[in-house]
C-alpha cells in the first residue's frame, strides 16, 4: 500500500481556488519543495492558511494567493517577510488575520469537526474590527463570560513537511517542535506529507519514540520524498535554517531586478535544479 | 565594574519586571534585553521563575544568551505555549511599533489596515496575551514614532479595552507603568543620564509625570557580574541599546 507520489503529482490533483493549509511555524519546517511545485504550476486564487514564512512569501510572489490567514507572516531572524509585505502594500492580497491562539483554536476546531471553539484571544483588540463576520458566544455556566468563537479554519487541502515518514503515509518529526501540523492533516480533506527521508514502517520507531510519530496514513493521502526539501527553513535536526541563503533571498526580494535575477538562477527549474542550483551557490562561496 | 551601561540599566529594569512572579514561565519574546532581565532575575531575587532557551526548551537554570539549552526541566513547544497562555502561569513581554497612554499597543501594520503603508508582523499573540496574562513591554528606541497618541491598530489591548494585568514599559530612556486612576501610562523612573524632560519629548502623548521621579534602580555588583561574566559574556545587550 504506497502513497508515494511526485511533487508534481501532489499540485496536479489540486485546483484553483482551493484553500491551502501549510504546515510549520514562520521560517521553520515549511514543505517548500512542495511550494515551490505550487510556485511553478497554473494554479492561482489559493487561500493560504498557514503560521506564515517563505512559504506565503513565495507564492505571493508568483501571483498564487487570493486571501492570506495567518496570525503572522516572518522569516524569524528576518522580523519581516518581504514578498508578504509588498503584496499587502500593493493591495494584492486579501487577509485574515487572527491571534496566534484563535488560529490554533481554528486548526483545533477543524480537526475535530466542531463549528467552532471559544476563547478570550482577540476580545477588545482590532482583530474583531477587521473581521466583521467572527462572532462572541456567551458561556452557558457561571457568569455568562463572553467569548470569541473563533470558526473552524477548515482546508481542502494541507501541505506539512516532517523529517521521516513510511510509504503508507505515517509521519514522524525528530526536532525539538510538532508546531500544528498533526492538526492541519486533521483538518484538511487531503493532506500530504513531504519527507527529508522515506524509511521502512519498522524503522520509524528507530529514528525516535514512538511520541514522535505526529500524523497517521488515515489522514494522508500521499508522501513525496523531497531531501532537503524544507530548505532554505530550519529542519532539525537534518538541517538547521540557512541563514545566508535567507538574507540573499530577502536582499533580492527587495528589488524587481535582483529578484528576477534569483529567480532565474534557483526558481526556473523543477526541485532538483533547485537543489543543484542551491549547492553550486554554496560551493562557490 | 564602574561605567555601567543604559543596556545594563534597561536588563536589570527588565529583571525587576518579574519581582514576586514566583513560579511562572517568563516569556520575554521581545528581544535580547527582556530575555536577560527574566535570567538574571532567576539567578537572584526571583529563583522559582521559569526560563527558556528561546524555543521550545524550558532550561534547567538560566543560560547565556545566544546558548543552547544545555540540561532542560521541561518542554514548551508553540502549541503548549498557546494553551499557557489562556492558562495564564505566564507574564509576556510584548515589543511595539506603536503604543498609546492606554498600553494599546500594534505590531501588525502602519496605516489604514486594509492597504497598509507599511505591512509588519501581523498581530501574532498580542490579543491573546494581553487580555489573558500579564504583560510588560520592551521598547529599545523611546521616541514619539512608538508613543504615539493612538495606533493604527490595536494588536494587543489596553486599559481601556480590558487587559487583564498591564505591569510596566521598559525602554532605552526610562521605566513607565500604569499605576494611574484610569490607567493611563505614568513615568516611574528614568534611567541615569535621562531626564524627565528628554522622556516627556519623546513621548508623543501626555504622560502622567509625578512631582517627584526617582532614579532607575542601578544594577548592584552581583548583578554586573552575572550579567558581564554569566549570562551574556557575548555583550549581545549592546546590539539592542548601543553604548
Amino acid at each position: 500500500m504506497s502513497k508515494v507520489v511526485s511533487a508534481e503529482d501532489v499540485v496536479g490533483s489540486l485546483r484553483s481556488g482551493m484553500t491551502v493549509g501549510i504546515g510549520g511555524w514562520g521560517s521553520r519546517r515549511k514543505p517548500m519543495a512542495l511550494v515551490r511545485a505550487l510556485c511553478r504550476s497554473s494554479l492561482t486564487d489559493l487561500t493560504v492558511v498557514s503560521y506564515g514564512g517563505p512559504d506565503v512569501g513565495l507564492l505571493c510572489a508568483h501571483g498564487k494567493v487570493r486571501k492570506v490567514v495567518a496570525p503572522f507572516v516572518t522569516l524569524d531572524s528576518v522580523p519581516l517577510e518581504p514578498h508578504f509585505r509588498a503584496a499587502r502594500q500593493r493591495g494584492d492580497v486579501a487577509f485574515t488575520e487572527y491571534d496566534e491562539g484563535m488560529f490554533m483554536f481554528g486548526l483545533y476546531a477543524a480537526a475535530h469537526r466542531l463549528p467552532f471553539l471559544p476563547t478570550p484571544a482577540g476580545l477588545g483588540s482590532d482583530v474583531l474590527r477587521v473581521n466583521p463576520d467572527l462572532r462572541t458566544v456567551r458561556s452557558p455556566y457561571g457568569d455568562g463570560e463572553e467569548l470569541v468563537a473563533v470558526p473552524a479554519l477548515t482546508m481542502d487541502v494541507a501541505l506539512v513537511h516532517v523529517n521521516r515518514a513510511d510509504a503508507r503515509g505515517n509521519a514522524q518529526y525528530l526536532g525539538p517542535d510538532p508546531y500544528l501540523d498533526d492538526l492541519y492533516a486533521k483538518a484538511a480533506d487531503l493532506t500530504y506529507v513531504s519527507c527529508e527521508r522515506l524509511v521502512d514502517t519498522a524503522d520509524l520507531v528507530k529514528e525516535g519514540p514512538v511520541q514522535s510519530l505526529l500524523i497517521s496514513r488515515a489522514h494522508v493521502a500521499g508522501v513525496v520524498e523531497t531531501p532537503n526539501g524544507a530548505h532554505f527553513t530550519d529542519c532539525a535536526p537534518d538541517h538547521g535554517r540557512d541563514e545566508e541563503f535567507q538574507r540573499m533571498y530577502v536582499q533580492a526580494a527587495g528589488d524587481p531586478d535582483r529578484w528576477e535575477a534569483f529567480r532565474r538562477r534557483f526558481l526556473s527549474g523543477d526541485e532538483s535544479a533547485y537543489q543543484d542550483a542551491v549547492r553550486a551557490w554554496r560551493e562557490a562561496r | 565594574m564602574n561605567d555601567v551601561t543604559r543596556a545594563e540599566v534597561c536588563a536589570v529594569a527588565c529583571a525587576e519586571m518579574f519581582r514576586g512572579d514566583g513560579e511562572i514561565v517568563a516569556a520575554a519574546v521581545s528581544g535580547m534585553v527582556p530575555a536577560l532581565g527574566a535570567r538574571l532575575a532567576r539567578l537572584t531575587f526571583e529563583p522559582g521563575l521559569l526560563t527558556t532557551d528561546g524555543h521550545a526548551y524550558l532550561t534547567a537554570e538560566p543560560i547565556p544568551l545566544g546558548a543552547a539549552a544545555g540540561e532542560v526541566e521541561g518542554w514548551l513547544p508553540f502549541r503548549d505555549h498557546l494553551w499557557l497562555v489562556l492558562n495564564g502561569r505566564r507574564h509576556v513581554v510584548l515589543g511595539a511599533s506603536q503604543i498609546d497612554r492606554y498600553g494599546n499597543s500594534n505590531i501588525s501594520c502602519i496605516g489604514p489596515w486594509e492597504r497598509p503603508k507599511a505591512q509588519l508582523l501581523g498581530v501574532r499573540g498580542a490579543p491573546g496575551n494581553t487580555v489573558c496574562n500579564t504583560t510588560s513591554y520592551w521598547i529599545p528606541r523611546h521616541s514619539p514614532r512608538v508613543f504615539v497618541e493612538e495606533v493604527d491598530f490595536v494588536s494587543g489591548v489596553g486599559n481601556d479595552r480590558g487587559a487583564y494585568d498591564l505591569r510596566v514599559v521598559v525602554t532605552d530612556l526610562a521605566v513607565l507603568d500604569f499605576a494611574t486612576p484610569d490607567g493611563r501610562m505614568r513615568l516611574r523612573s528614568t534611567h541615569p543620564g535621562v531626564t524627565v524632560d528628554d522622556v516627556v519629548t519623546a513621548t508623543g502623548f501626555e504622560l502622567a509625570v509625578p512631582a517627584e521621579v526617582p532614579r532607575t534602580r542601578p544594577p548592584t555588583g552581583e548583578e554586573l557580574r552575572l550579567i558581564r561574566e554569566t549570562l551574556d559574556p557575548g555583550g549581545l545587550r549592546d546590539r539592542e541599546v548601543p553604548a
